[in-house]
């Protein structure tokens, strides 16, 4: 397992691509086979917001104040005006004017 | 009578008017996934990878997050344990593909293969989440679906290269909050889906378990030990 690889880096990359292209085609395909009963429809339906927390919350404890403080303002800004655009550029005007001033 | 689809939306399309619907719908998303590809560029850079290694990498593996911790375990020296090793840190890292795929199912399943594998060919949190509004909105057409992850793979890719030529000359984007970009697209695409209490409790759960995993486990395991448990909470929060 450990004498060097010529061509490594392709073996490397040739990898993760297999085993990435496994995980974004599997659970589509897995699920052709599976009942969609009410509770796993429940359990597709909290995916979502369950991905995007387990991803930015994290993110949260580790910036502090000025992250939490721009994406509740992105998502005060989004119920209010539904734009995309609007709601990005409040967070990120709020995010980089707190790190001016050094929070 | 039975439901056309599994999730009572109406029944599968394909359009090149998705397509295109779905490319301009991450017109917002795409500075922060130039940003994202040049940072991975300049990384794989500095770690030794060619320009044309690193475009392969990003072309055909495509998952920014799990580009960037597999430089943090580069070695130039490559023996079957570090591709082991690579392969599996990959693998747990995407694993939550495997259930963003699975969510496209009860819209989907009734779909010709060639208008629904392309598209999860090139999924990405960003385009999964902005596809699911869509669906949730009423949209039907899986073109949407391929668009959307095309848009960030065309902006990807190129973005990887430019970083990995001039990573160098690039100053820290920090101070403009451009590393915050994809944080807050995701709390924006999600915010008109923050509906009720009930709903958004296993958003919660996800958030709080994958911060207690993140203490415990090392690597990116929290990732995937909160989106289950959201995804659990949510199916059996509702059996009451």
């Amino acid at each position: 397992m450990n004498e060097p690889l010529s061509h490594g880096v392709v073996y490397i990359i040739v990898a993760m691509a297999a085993v990435t292209a496994f995980t974004r085609i599997a659970g589509f395909w897995m699920m052709g086979r599976v009942t969609l009963t009410p509770r796993v429809m429940r359990m597709l339906e909290a995916l979502p917001g369950s991905v995007v927390a387990a991803l930015i919350m994290p993110v949260i404890l580790k910036e502090g104040l000025s992250a939490a403080l721009a994406l509740t303002a992105v998502a005060l800004i989004m119920i209010w005006r539904r734009n995309e655009f609007i709601a990005l550029a409040g967070g990120l005007a709020l995010i980089a004017g707190m790190r001016a001033i050094g929070w | 009578m039975q439901p056309e689809t599994g999730d009572g939306g109406p029944p599968p399309t394909w359009s090149l008017h998705g397509v295109r619907e779905g490319v301009m719908a991450m017109v917002p998303a795409l500075p922060g996934v130039a940003v994202f590809g040049v940072a991975f560029g300049a990384l794989a850079a500095e770690r030794g990878l060619t320009t044309i290694e690193t475009v392969l990498m990003s072309g055909i593996v495509f998952a920014g997050v799990s580009q960037i911790a597999s430089m943090e375990l580069w070695s130039p020296i490559v023996t079957p344990a570090l591709v082991l090793t690579m392969a599996i840190t990959t693998l747990v890292i995407n694993l939550r593909m495997l259930l963003m795929g699975a969510s496209m199912r009860p819209w989907l399943a009734a779909a010709p293969p060639l208008q629904v594998y392309p598209g999860l060919y090139i999924l990405t949190d960003t385009n999964w989440v902005a596809t699911l509004r869509y669906r949730r909105e009423g949209g039907s057409d899986a073109g949407y679906l391929f668009g959307s992850g095309l848009a960030i793979w065309l902006t990807f890719v190129p973005s990887t290269a430019i970083g990995q030529l001039f990573g160098v000359l690039i100053a820290d984007p920090r101070p403009y909050g451009v590393d915050m970009i994809l944080p807050l697209y995701f709390v924006a695409l999600l915010a008109p889906m923050f509906e009720s209490t009930r709903r958004s409790l296993p958003w919660a759960i996800a958030g709080i378990v994958a911060i207690a995993v993140q203490y415990v486990l090392p690597g990116f395991w929290y990732i995937i030990a909160g989106t289950l448990a959201g995804a659990l909470a949510g199916g059996f929060l509702g059996d009451e």
